[in-house]
């Protein structure tokens, strides 16, 4: 596995606003990494920074092992960026300005022809290469955005949003394409749509006010989920500690002196375990109801958490 | 060197997509022609009485350095037009993302930005310079004035060029672009007006003016120092363009 993307540390303050504080992560070739997070949470930040439109204010960004500070050239050669909004040419045709993209990226004379074609097909572009982008419908649009980005090969492609604003057939369309390049790419891309990182990412991170809150693999996400919860009501105050010893049990939310939530690993439900020990006790139990957590409750729940001092 | 042609080529190729570049090219073109045949008509009215004076000025005093000083004046006007989009636009529509992620260096996009609009204002210049060539069909002109005419007003667009693509890295909109970039030319412009005022005039003003170093060189009078000021504030606005947007990187 050879390192992508390195980010060591980086920060970026517009004047006295820290959009981004301290963010470090790795990419790795194959891996489709997710940016989750809700409107201005540094996420586009952080991807301009790692594309070298804005240049953060400390720390540093290694790209395929080139720096994107002192080798800003080296380091784009290796990457495609998508931002929000496309950067299309609505004046040019799909051809012309995949083209112009070819030369700007510095391909050799004798690929650039092959190298359009080929991105014209990969995103079914093919049919529409001769007219104009500017009457082209958004979808398609969207398309020539990722065609732009993934022409040159590029060992990373970053993909700020890239399903907003498509229509369902074509967020599935996009979320396959995506899925083919992982294979030979390193991919990031941000979105808002948790279910779409659950589908076409291997990695999440989830940044909140410009920190990053949560890294893992889409399986440790996935376990997260799987900490379920009880929903525990009773007559009398209980002794949380007998409860704790309860096998399965891993922790245990006061709410208030009658009302307790209880984490346990998925598997090990005590359910049955925590009733018997409720009623032998004598706190007489008024009330016990599973607790199912989905991404989003985790995501919730992940938000809510004040940023650490 | 590569790059900043491929940039300037498709600079230039999207100025004819729009029909901005070909009113512009019409309607000049039909303006100057008029001017240029109220000149010739001017000339053939005073003839006869030219003939009989000795040292008068010729076709050429006549004809070419009135029909360039115009130009120059109509220029002043256009330029602001042809450059107010370059940045400004892009910025706008938010594909300037595409250059800046490209792997390129800030210089090559102002340089490749700024002969894209440059070759189009060649392009007028040329067909400008087309008119008094018809004269040689039945007249004599004076070349070395006339190729300085040429000289002084291409060094002239290379300025508004230049100051036009610096405020359209400033500006947001084009529009406002396109205004700054037409009063600080008119500024340029006018402001040795004062000059004709003996007591009153400035040689700082006189030197920075624009016109004073045009007229020289319109009068058949190649001086360097002439030459240095055009390239002068050619580089220090294509200068501080490339500062621009390398602060769009830094702040936003």
């Amino acid at each position: 596995m050879s390192l992508l993307v390195q980010a060591q540390q980086i920060s970026r303050a517009y004047g006295k606003i820290l959009a981004v504080n301290q963010v470090s992560f790795n990419l790795e070739k194959g891996q489709v990494l997710g940016f989750l997070g809700e409107n201005g949470a540094g996420k586009t930040t952080t991807m301009q920074m790692l594309c070298g439109i804005l240049a953060p204010s400390s720390g540093q960004i290694q790209i395929n092992g080139f720096d994107l500070l002192t080798q800003p050239k080296a380091a784009k050669r290796h990457l495609g960026y998508l931002p929000e909004q496309a950067p299309l040419y609505k004046e040019l045709t799909v051809h012309e300005f995949l083209s112009y993209c070819a030369k700007l990226h510095q391909l050799p004379v004798p690929q650039q022809a092959q190298a359009v074609r080929n991105a014209e097909e990969k995103c079914n572009l093919t049919t529409v290469a001769h007219r104009l982008i500017g009457v082209l419908s958004k979808g398609y649009q969207q398309r020539v955005g990722i065609a732009q980005a993934i022409l040159h090969k590029p060992a990373v492609i970053i993909l700020d949003e890239p399903t907003v604003g498509l229509d369902p057939i074509q967020i599935n369309e996009i979320r396959t394409l995506i899925k083919q390049l992982s294979g030979e790419h390193g991919v990031i891309l941000s979105t808002h749509i948790l279910s779409e990182v659950q589908e076409i990412c291997s990695h999440v991170q989830i940044m909140q006010h410009g920190q990053l809150i949560f890294a893992d693999t889409i399986a440790g996400l996935t376990q997260q989920a799987n900490t379920t919860l009880l929903d525990l009501t009773t007559h009398s105050a209980i002794d949380v500690g007998k409860l704790l010893a309860v096998a399965g049990v891993n922790k245990i939310d006061t709410l208030t002196e009658k009302h307790y939530q209880i984490h346990y690993q998925a598997p090990h439900n005590p359910i049955e375990a925590v009733t018997q020990l409720v009623i032998q006790t004598g706190w007489g139990l008024e009330q016990i109801t599973p607790v199912k957590r989905s991404i989003e409750d985790i995501f919730i729940a992940l938000s809510k958490t004040p940023p650490a001092p | 060197m590569k790059m900043i042609f491929t940039i300037a080529s498709r600079e230039f190729k999207t100025l004819f997509l729009s029909p901005l570049a070909w009113t512009i090219l019409g309607i000049i073109q039909f303006i100057f022609a008029y001017l240029f045949f109220s000149q010739v008509d001017a000339f053939i009215a005073f003839q006869a009485k030219l003939a009989g004076i000795d040292s008068a000025p010729g076709l050429t005093d006549v004809i070419v350095v009135p029909l360039y000083a115009n130009a120059a004046i109509i220029l002043l006007l256009v330029t602001p037009l042809l450059t107010m989009r370059l940045i400004s636009e892009e910025r706008r529509n938010q594909s300037l993302v595409l250059l800046l992620a490209a792997p390129l260096s800030n210089y090559q996009i102002i340089f490749g930005k700024y002969l894209g609009v440059l070759s189009f204002l060649v392009v007028i210049v040329a067909f400008i310079t087309l008119m008094p060539l018809s004269l040689l069909l039945g007249g004599e002109l004076d070349m070395g004035k006339f190729f300085c005419n040429i000289l002084a007003l291409f060094c002239l667009v290379a300025v508004f060029a230049a100051v036009g693509l610096y405020m359209s890295c400033l500006a947001s909109h084009p529009t406002i672009a396109a205004i700054a970039s037409f009063g600080l030319l008119l500024l340029l412009w006018i402001l040795n007006a004062n000059a004709s005022l003996k007591d009153k005039s400035s040689e700082l003003f006189d030197y920075i003016s624009l016109l004073k170093h045009f007229q020289t060189l319109q009068n058949g009078l190649i001086n360097t120092a002439d030459l240095s000021y055009f390239a002068l504030l050619v580089g220090s606005f294509l200068l501080l363009s490339i500062y621009r947007l390398e602060h769009e990187r830094l702040q936003k």
